[in-house]
């Protein structure tokens, strides 16, 4: 039964693992591919949906589900590749036996991300083909036929969308539901990878490669249109930003799977006299023709510089980079100043920041190491109080290592998803160097920034730092509010002057989840 | 036909209610739509935009080309004037005149607002202050909406009264019957121009 649904992109994805016959699907909250997960909790709750503790919990639990003959589905934000790369990399030696497909959000320009690398190194790095659909409806259409490739081919697929395919809307044409896998666990001892086996399982790898080109060349995705004497190569979006512009004499390859269809490359340099390389992200592909068409073949893109090296597509430079001539009738106003998004009125974090700037100004050589989530936001006026944020989890580790090369006093500040995302080793090995540092735990019971997902760690983080080794009394909790102002200062005072490791929690609910919760 | 659509706000203000009503109109009357959205950071505090693309041809971008949209619906005047090198030369501006101001560096009310007024085509009124005066206070969105109504075009006020039934239905009759009222009060408004 097919039915014509408007749907996020994200959502897009989502509907079609469900209706390839999904079994369960593991993620860590990230813009933008929350609303993947997010909707199949919604959806589907007969689907294993719940919020991972990190992308590499994630990775694996999907892959003991692939093992067990059945279908899985990761999601995470570009970034989460790297927390599940050894899970991901490894998963390509073992092989697959459900159908297992990785959703990787990349975010070109950084809406909501620390950095743009690029997923699709990341597939190239594990020999393991790219589903990159171009709209919604292909995101539909694609994540099932990933599914059934997975399976097919015994391999993990990488399904590579971009924030602003992640977050627009469209009419999607849904097709017939299939039902889950039995359960049918593997006797496969390729899953055993000891350097014995592993070699073997390596060299099954190689010897799929030239399967997953041949699929690539010969899939409907990825397609050449037009006779011109220019050649463009548009990959996922890019396609769409070559269309719009309605460029002349062009002959368009449309790439939305990898490996690089390399027949369909050199036809088109055969046809043509340069190539242009419209993709979102890293140059991957515009790198990756430079090898298979030779130094002397014209290839340009964000290396050459015709489009911008960083930074997302835009309607407007893909025009720009095609010769077509822009139509801008206004420039910039005058009147404009930039507004940078700022945490909530009543939120916590503002009371844990007051705090900390209260305290750390009477000691001058004070670095505060921040980390990835609303918190970050510290960093702006009016707080400005952040020395640093790099990685989830790295506020504890950086700390522990400045206070190693003699920074005092070396604080940290975490939320409480983040810690138990990535926190809670690095706090471990603190506890064991009995390093000098006081780590704050900003707990409000929810993972923020990314809208609200339940926190793995929830009521469990007194017992994880004593679990830890952190002593008894050097967990405090207090509550993040103007009037315990004076008790919160004190106690962060307290224990900046300890010397070992010191837990702080402030402990109070974010307000976009009580506004919700009171409704 | 087509119709090119920036909503802008400031993040909270629920600019995607306005794109779900339109969306809905839209879809009910099979037109081809793309609306890009931003979600996550942005969100708390910071300036949101969504692209919402109407056509009855196949849309490519989910984004709209610099100088080619057709309509800005604005919640905040300032974030009305950011979007302005997406305009085109005959594009309408629709907006809140009243500044919501949480920054410290906001610019000069007057002087924004003269800049407003020196476009070729805006609509402006206080929208918080109309929805008050409805018994409204929460349809400020509905307001705008309907200041928006006649230049959306492609689906007319009564497509956008009776979808803004169908979005709102599950809140009850009466929130429905005020978000309308809302909604008339602007296109009113709007048809003053």
């Amino acid at each position: 039964m097919s039915e014509k649904r408007l749907l996020l992109g994200d959502e897009a994805v989502a509907l079609g693992a469900l209706h390839a016959g999904l079994s369960g699907v593991y993620s860590y909250p990230g813009t933008p591919s929350t609303e993947v997960t997010e909707f199949i909790q919604n959806y589907a709750p007969e689907v294993r949906s719940r919020w991972c503790t990190n992308e590499k919990t994630a990775m694996e639990a999907a892959l003991g589900m692939s093992y067990a003959g059945k279908r899985a589905l990761v999601c995470m934000k570009h970034v989460g590749m790297n927390v599940c790369a050894d899970a991901f990399v490894n998963a390509a030696v073992t092989g697959v036996k459900g159908g297992l497909v990785v959703l990787a959000a990349d975010d070109p320009s950084m809406h909501s991300s620390q950095n743009e690398q690029d997923s699709r190194f990341y597939a190239q790095f594990a020999m393991v083909p790219v589903f990159e659909p171009s709209d919604q409806q292909e995101a539909y259409d694609m994540i099932r036929e990933a599914f059934a490739f997975s399976e097919e081919i015994g391999l993990p697929v990488l399904f590579r969308v971009v924030t602003r395919l992640a977050h627009s809307r469209a009419a999607v044409l849904t097709g017939d539901p299939s039902s889950q896998n039995a359960l049918e666990p593997s006797s496969d001892r390729g899953w055993i990878l000891l350097p014995a086996i592993a070699r073997r399982q390596y060299l099954k790898l190689i010897d799929k490669q030239p399967l997953l080109l041949s699929a690539s060349e010969g899939t409907h995705h990825n397609l050449l249109e037009g006779t011109g004497a220019r050649g463009v190569i548009a990959c996922g979006i890019g396609y769409n930003y070559v269309k719009e512009a309605d460029a002349q004499n062009i002959t368009l390859l449309k790439v939305s799977q990898y490996p690089l269809p390399e027949a369909q490359v050199k036809a088109l340099a055969a046809r043509c006299s340069s190539i242009l390389v419209v993709e979102d992200g890293q140059p991957v592909v515009e790198q990756g023709i430079k090898a298979l068409l030779g130094a002397g073949y014209p290839v340009e893109g964000r290396l050459s510089g015709r489009l911008p090296r960083t930074g997302e597509l835009t309607p407007d430079n893909v025009a720009a980079a095609l010769g077509v001539p822009s139509s801008r009738a206004f420039g910039s106003a005058q009147n404009l100043a930039p507004r940078p998004p700022q945490l909530c009125p009543g939120c916590g974090h503002r009371d844990v920041y007051a705090a900390l700037n209260q305290v750390v100004a009477e000691y001058p050589g004070a670095r505060v190491f921040g980390d990835i989530g609303c918190y970050t936001l510290g960093a702006l006026p009016p707080f400005s109080a952040l020395a640093s944020c790099v990685d989830m989890g790295a506020s504890i580790t950086m700390a522990k290592g400045a206070a190693d090369a003699g920074i005092f006093p070396a604080v940290a500040v975490i939320g409480d998803s983040t810690f138990t995302h990535s926190g809670m080793t690095g706090l471990l090995d603190a506890v064991n160097d009995h390093s000098r540092i006081t780590v704050i735990i900003s707990d409000n019971l929810t993972t923020a920034m990314t809208g609200g997902q339940d926190s793995a760690g929830t009521n469990k983080f007194e017992a994880i730092c004593l679990g830890l080794g952190v002593e008894p009394e050097h967990v405090r909790v207090v509550v993040p509010l103007p009037a315990n102002m004076p008790e919160i200062t004190r106690i962060i005072r307290e224990e900046i002057e300890y010397d070992g490791v010191s837990v702080i929690i402030p402990r109070r609910e974010c307000m976009q989840t009580l506004r919700r919760h009171k409704k | 036909m087509k119709k090119d659509i920036i909503l802008s706000g400031v993040g909270g203000q629920g600019i995607l209610s306005i794109a779900t009503v339109i969306g809905e109109a839209a879809t009910a009357a099979g037109l081809f739509l793309k609306q890009a959205e931003v979600h996550g950071m942005s969100q708390r505090g910071g300036d949101v935009q969504s692209n919402l693309r109407l056509s009855t041809e196949v849309i490519y971008s989910d984004l709209i080309p610099v100088g080619s949209v057709d309509l800005i619906i604005s919640m905040e005047p300032m974030e009305a004037l950011r979007y302005l090198p997406y305009l085109s030369r005959g594009g309408r501006v629709v907006t809140s005149s009243k500044p919501f101001v949480n920054i410290p560096d906001y610019p000069d009310h007057e002087a924004l607002l003269a800049e407003l007024a020196s476009l070729p085509d805006v609509v402006s009124l206080d929208i918080e202050e109309a929805a008050r005066s409805c018994g409204n206070p929460k349809g400020a969105n509905m307001v705008l909406l309907g200041m928006a109504a006649p230049a959306i075009g492609v689906v007319g006020a009564d497509e956008l009264r009776a979808a803004i039934g169908r979005v709102f239905a599950r809140k009850g009759d009466a929130v429905v019957a005020a978000n309308r009222q809302a909604f008339d009060l602007g296109l009113a408004e709007a048809l003053k121009y």
